[in-house]
């Protein structure tokens, strides 16, 4: 019964905020039903929680199945730590009818939640699209220029992308013995070999899209770029994280076999993927670009990992996907302040940051060196487990995707050195007083990035559980 | 053992902690001295001490404990860091006087998190820790040398040297994989033992070395990752003094000292670092010879020590290597501080043919740089002399030709250093009378470690005087449980003699002509095509430009503008307007707003839920979530 409670907080607070219109009680509404998300989600990782179990759609026996296991704990977390972050940080920007935007924010962050939690393939499949929708309206009211095509190209893409999961759904549904859609019963689906590879492809697909995995990404840094900065940070922070989960949770369990025989491909396109988005970060001049192609590689190395089938890179890609929203969060709600404050986000225009306003220099500093997993930092726990993984399974994949080691170094610090460094310039000195609340949201972050990449152990203990389910036989 | 446990775990925090007044900062590293010499006397009592903390990484029966030891090597780096550290930390104080307060509290709280570094990179007991010090020391020496960060060169420098030891860093990264794969684990105590070696194939061996080197090649400044250590000098003068001699650059001798009973299972490997360690002494030698600039000059003869430790590393002496380390710490630390004292003096003028006679005006410093000077020449009884003569003995034993090569640099040494000190102090002075008339010898807080350095620089050597001389090498035998007792060179008596002799007197020939030649003059503008090119520094930072940095510059460039925005892009859309356009014509959808696009998606979708289900379904859903 808890477990509803990640659905109907957000969910209420966003009806309720269609009514209110006064922005100070906007906000705090908003981030209020963030907070005790957040304070759920921190319930729920230290007490045992039982699964919430209903009928839904009788006909078709499809259940209202929620559970939690150690991933979507730790996604539910982040989830929960996304969204009031994302609130509070961008509390002061200028947004027309704010209380829609909200109210559309927090009916993803519902969508969301109901992805991690769904026990059921067709539930699974309802969440995501709720989850999808409002981003589509989110985007194309309050986002950029190009704002018209570029969303309707990143919803046709995933929608696409979705529809081939339906298909893949029935497909294994309408095998099944007890006509049943949840992961058990799909599992031993009564399906040819071949009938279980077109399964899987569909999956996969709509997989790789929300990752997005090469050649499959061009929405990505489009939709990123002409996205409202708070839109970003949920689309890169959670929600792509939703094509891993459910790779984790669906890809695995119900294909071993044709997941094995796949390895090899995905594992190499992810590989060029990384390298791929790595270069063209370097030659980005606009910082939400920037993150976004780097993202892009970061998401890679965790597919590739997965892909290994081995234990411990697993593992490593767990911790991972919580580190990297975290981290990139972080980049996110920078970039976002220097843009509010200085009106560009092209890194030409940018400089003397660290001269202006220290503290944002320092946090910017900080959050790229987790960006480049330098050791103590969250990051490097998770790449260290990825990439020795991936040594295991090809020392020469490896060695060529390690190359994205050192490109990340080059466009980090290139970033760095041209948005905080050298003289202030003629953007930054329209600098004013350091945004305080997204500075007390960027140290919050700052500080899950060194606890958890000092002491990574509470991050392994609560995913145990789903690595063992993976691996029982 | 609780009681290392607690003297370590008080130095690492002490360390840590970022503190903004400079005495603070400077008495814990010292107090870090302190605990370093206990220690240190500790292990020579009760030997090697291990402390285990906490499981860094603990997962699906993959462990990787934080576990610090320290044994005898570890010891004796520890003495080194710190104590060149705390007189760094200590000359600081009055270096950086001009700075603001701010800038003065981070400037030290880079310097106290790289000791820190460094002193978690040779405490590490397995070869992860040791990792998290070495990116550790990467990135304060980016902070330092960037620490001037309004100056765009200054930023490039510093992201090159991040930059070219990260490449270092992914060799080390694979070799700690390959690690992995093969023994399942990374401990000294496990991977370093005859067992393991024994499950290891001789090309496992190899290529495992060979990574660990490419690090080392990163850290320690080797072809052909040493082109960022010259640049390095862009932080403030005390920080190359400290990159230089007593952290950081070490950091990759200390990796292959660890690992030597790896290397040495490899022929191959240990050629391999032979031969670039003795081209890098060459090669920078000869740039040494012609730069202007004083940091430059140390700059290149530090790259130029550098090699002649891996030539050690390579010939199989590692304990000479080692010993090298310390007495280069010594002189090399010395030389910078009195560099940045004359510095100082000049009011940040660095081009030594603008100085000359600061002999009389900066008493301390001239005597202080002159000894340091004479101890990285190698004239005896200076610590230089005995360090370097061991490597030399060593490579002659495993080849004459090593050993003829070591002798030309050492020449090449002795000539740019007493370049660098008859054009700095002999003669006239050079400078602008405004200059002449503000010159003066530097407060007490950097005198104090010039001399305190000069006297350690002078005398180091007899830790490790050789048998043949009567000493009883106090460091071979205190190396002995790491590296193994020293091999027997199977060197006569006469013939090191034979060898001593001819190193020293070709050295000392060398000093004397330089003597002469700048002892009146400094070097005009390079004239000969020769000259022009050791200048240029062989041209090495344009050919990286030109064969590496453009071409891949271009190719990223190729990739975003055409691969991305045309090809798969261009695919993209080009997928969507056929549709667009068949939709067209078959005229279903005419208006070409998105909003009907989208529009008709949800609706079709809730056509779909609708027909599906028509039992009412969703509406028992909705009742069935409100009650």
């Amino acid at each position: 019964m808890f477990l509803l409670l990640f659905l109907l907080i957000p969910i209420f607070a966003a009806i309720a905020l269609l009514f209110i219109k006064k922005e100070q009680s906007v906000n705090l509404i908003a981030i209020g039903s963030g907070l005790l998300t957040l304070l759920g989600a921190l319930h729920i990782i230290l007490n045992k929680t039982g699964n919430y179990d209903a009928s839904w759609l009788p006909i078709l026996n499809s259940r209202f199945l929620l559970q939690a296991d150690g991933l979507a704990k730790i996604l539910i977390l982040l989830t929960a730590i996304s969204f009031p972050a994302i609130f509070i940080a961008t509390s002061h920007n200028q947004t027309n009818q704010k209380n829609v935007f909200l109210s559309l924010m927090l009916l993803t962050q519902a969508g969301l939640m109901g992805v991690f939690l769904a026990g059921d393939a067709l539930l699974f499949y309802f969440f995501w699209e709720l989850a999808l929708i409002p981003v589509y309206f989110l985007c194309s009211i309050w986002g950029g220029e190009k704002r018209i095509t570029v969303t309707f190209k990143f919803f046709i893409y995933t929608f696409l992308g979705s529809l081939f999961m339906l298909i893949g759904i029935i497909l294994l549904y309408s095998n099944t013995a007890d006509h049943s859609f949840l992961i058990e019963s799909l599992k031993h689906a009564n399906v040819s070999p071949a009938q279980s590879a077109t399964a899987f492809a569909l999956f996969f697909i709509a997989f790789a899209i929300k990752m997005p995995i090469f050649p499959l990404h061009t929405w990505q840094p489009d939709a990123y770029e002409q996205s409202p900065t708070a839109v970003t940070m949920v689309l890169s922070a959670v929600m792509v994280k939703m094509g891993l989960y459910g790779i984790i949770r669906w890809l695995m369990p119900l294909f071993p076999t044709a997941f094995l025989a796949h390895a090899n491909l995905v594992i190499i396109l992810s590989v060029i993927g990384i390298l791929y988005a790595s270069f063209i970060a370097i030659r980005q001049d606009d910082m939400k670009r920037l993150i976004a192609y780097s993202s892009i590689a970061h998401i890679g190395l965790m597919n590739a990992a997965l892909f290994t089938h081995n234990q411990v890179g697993i593992q490593g890609a767990f911790i991972q996907l919580f580190s990297h929203g975290v981290n990139v969060l972080g980049l996110w709600i920078i970039a976002d302040v220097i843009e509010q404050q200085t009106g560009t986000r092209s890194m030409k225009a940018l400089g003397g940051i660290a001269k202006k306003q220290p503290t944002l220099a320092i946090l910017l500093v900080g959050f790229a060196f987790a960006n480049i997993a330098l050791p103590l930092t969250n990051a490097f726990i998770g790449e260290f487990l990825m990439f020795n993984s991936l040594f295991q399974f090809n020392p020469w994949i490896a060695a060529a995707a390690g190359v994205s080691v050192v490109l990340a170094a080059i466009y980090t610090l290139n970033m760095v050195q041209k948005v905080a460094y050298g003289e202030v310039s003629e953007a930054t000195h329209l600098m004013t007083a350091p945004n305080k609340n997204a500075q007390g949201v960027l140290i919050v972050l700052l500080v899950i990035v060194f606890v958890t990449g000092v002491y990574p152990q509470p991050l392994f203990d609560v995913t145990a559980d789903t690595l063992k389910q993976l691996f029982v036989k | 053992m609780p009681l290392v446990g607690f003297l370590f775990n008080g130095l690492g925090r002490n360390i840590w902690s970022k503190k903004v007044i400079a005495y603070k900062a400077t008495g814990y590293i010292v107090m870090s001295f302190i605990f370093s010499i206990l220690a240190f006397l500790n292990v020579q009592s009760s030997g090697p001490a291990t402390v285990h903390y906490f499981d860094f990484i603990n997962t699906a029966g993959f462990k990787i404990p934080f576990d610090l030891k320290v044994d005898a090597l570890s010891s004796l780096f520890l003495l080194v860091i710190t104590g060149v550290g705390s007189l760094i930390h200590l000359y600081s104080t009055a270096y950086m006087k001009e700075e603001e307060a701010p800038h003065y509290a981070r400037y030290f709280a880079y310097l106290n998190l790289f000791v820190f570094s460094m002193l978690l990179l040779v405490l590490g007991d397995n070869y992860v820790i040791m990792f998290i010090g070495w990116e550790g020391v990467g990135l304060c020496s980016y902070l330092l040398i960037g620490y001037w960060f309004t100056n765009a060169t200054y930023n490039y420098a510093a992201k090159k040297a991040f930059i070219m030891n990260r490449i270092g860093d992914l060799g080390f990264l694979l070799a700690i994989f390959w690690l992995i794969v093969k023994l399942g684990t990374v401990s000294y105590g496990t991977v370093l033992t005859a067992e393991s070696l024994a499950k290891l194939s001789s090309s496992d061996i190899t290529a495992i070395t060979l990574l660990l080197f490419v690090g080392a090649m990163g850290k320690s400044a080797q072809i052909p990752l040493y082109t960022w250590l010259p640049d390095a000098m862009a932080g403030p003068t005390p920080v190359s003094a400290l990159i230089h001699a007593a952290t950081m650059v070490t950091a990759g001798i200390y990796m292959i000292t660890r690992s030597n009973i790896l290397f040495s299972a490899s022929e191959f490997t240990q050629h391999v670092v032979a031969i670039v360690g003795i081209s890098t002494a060459l090669l920078s030698a000869t740039i040494a010879i012609k730069q202007n600039d004083i940091k430059k000059v140390l700059a290149y003869s530090t790259v130029s020590q550098l090699g002649y430790m891996f030539l050690g590393l390579g010939v199989g002496a590692y304990s000479g290597a080692v010993f090298h380390v310390i007495t280069h710490a010594f002189f090399k630390a010395l030389l910078f501080l009195g560099a940045g004292s004359v510095i100082h003096a000049m009011h940040h003028e660095q081009d030594i043919r603008k100085m000359g006679g600061l002999k009389s005006k900066l008493p301390i410093t001239h005597i202080t740089f002159l000894i340091g000077c004479i101890a990285i020449a190698g004239v005896p009884p200076f610590s230089g002399f005995f360090s370097k003569d061991e490597i030399l003995a060593a490579a002659f034993a495993k080849s004459p030709i090593y050993w003829a090569l070591g002798v030309v640099g050492a020449a090449m040494t002795a000539f740019y250093m007493f370049r660098l000190y008859a054009t700095t102090f002999l003669g006239q002075f050079r400078g602008t009378h405004d200059q002449e008339h503000h010159l003066h010898e530097s407060p007490f807080a950097m005198t104090l470690p010039l001399i305190l350095l000069a006297v350690a620089s002078a005398i180091a050597g007899a830790i490790g005087v050789p048998e043949l001389m009567g000493g009883h090498h106090w460091l071979s035998h205190q190396l002995a449980p790491i590296v193994g007792e020293a091999k027997e060179a199977g060197l006569s008596a006469s013939t090191e003699w034979a060898l001593m002799g001819v190193s020293v007197t070709i050295a000392v020939v060398a000093l004397l002509i330089a003597l002469s030649i700048y002892r009146k003059k400094a070097d005009g503008e390079p004239q000969t095509a020769l000259g022009k090119f050791l200048y240029n520094k062989w041209y090495i930072d344009e050919l990286y430009e030109t064969i590496i940095l453009n071409p891949l510059n271009k190719f990223a460039g190729f990739l975003k503008e055409v691969v991305e925005k045309n090809i798969i892009d261009g695919a993209v859309n080009g997928t969507g307007k056929l549709v667009q356009y068949s939709a067209r014509q078959i005229r279903l959808l005419q208006s070409g707003q998105v909003g009907y696009y989208i529009l008709f998606m949800v609706l079709s979708m809730v056509l779909l839920f609708i027909f599906w289900f028509n039992d009412m379904t969703i509406l028992k859903f909705f009742y069935k979530l409100t009650h």
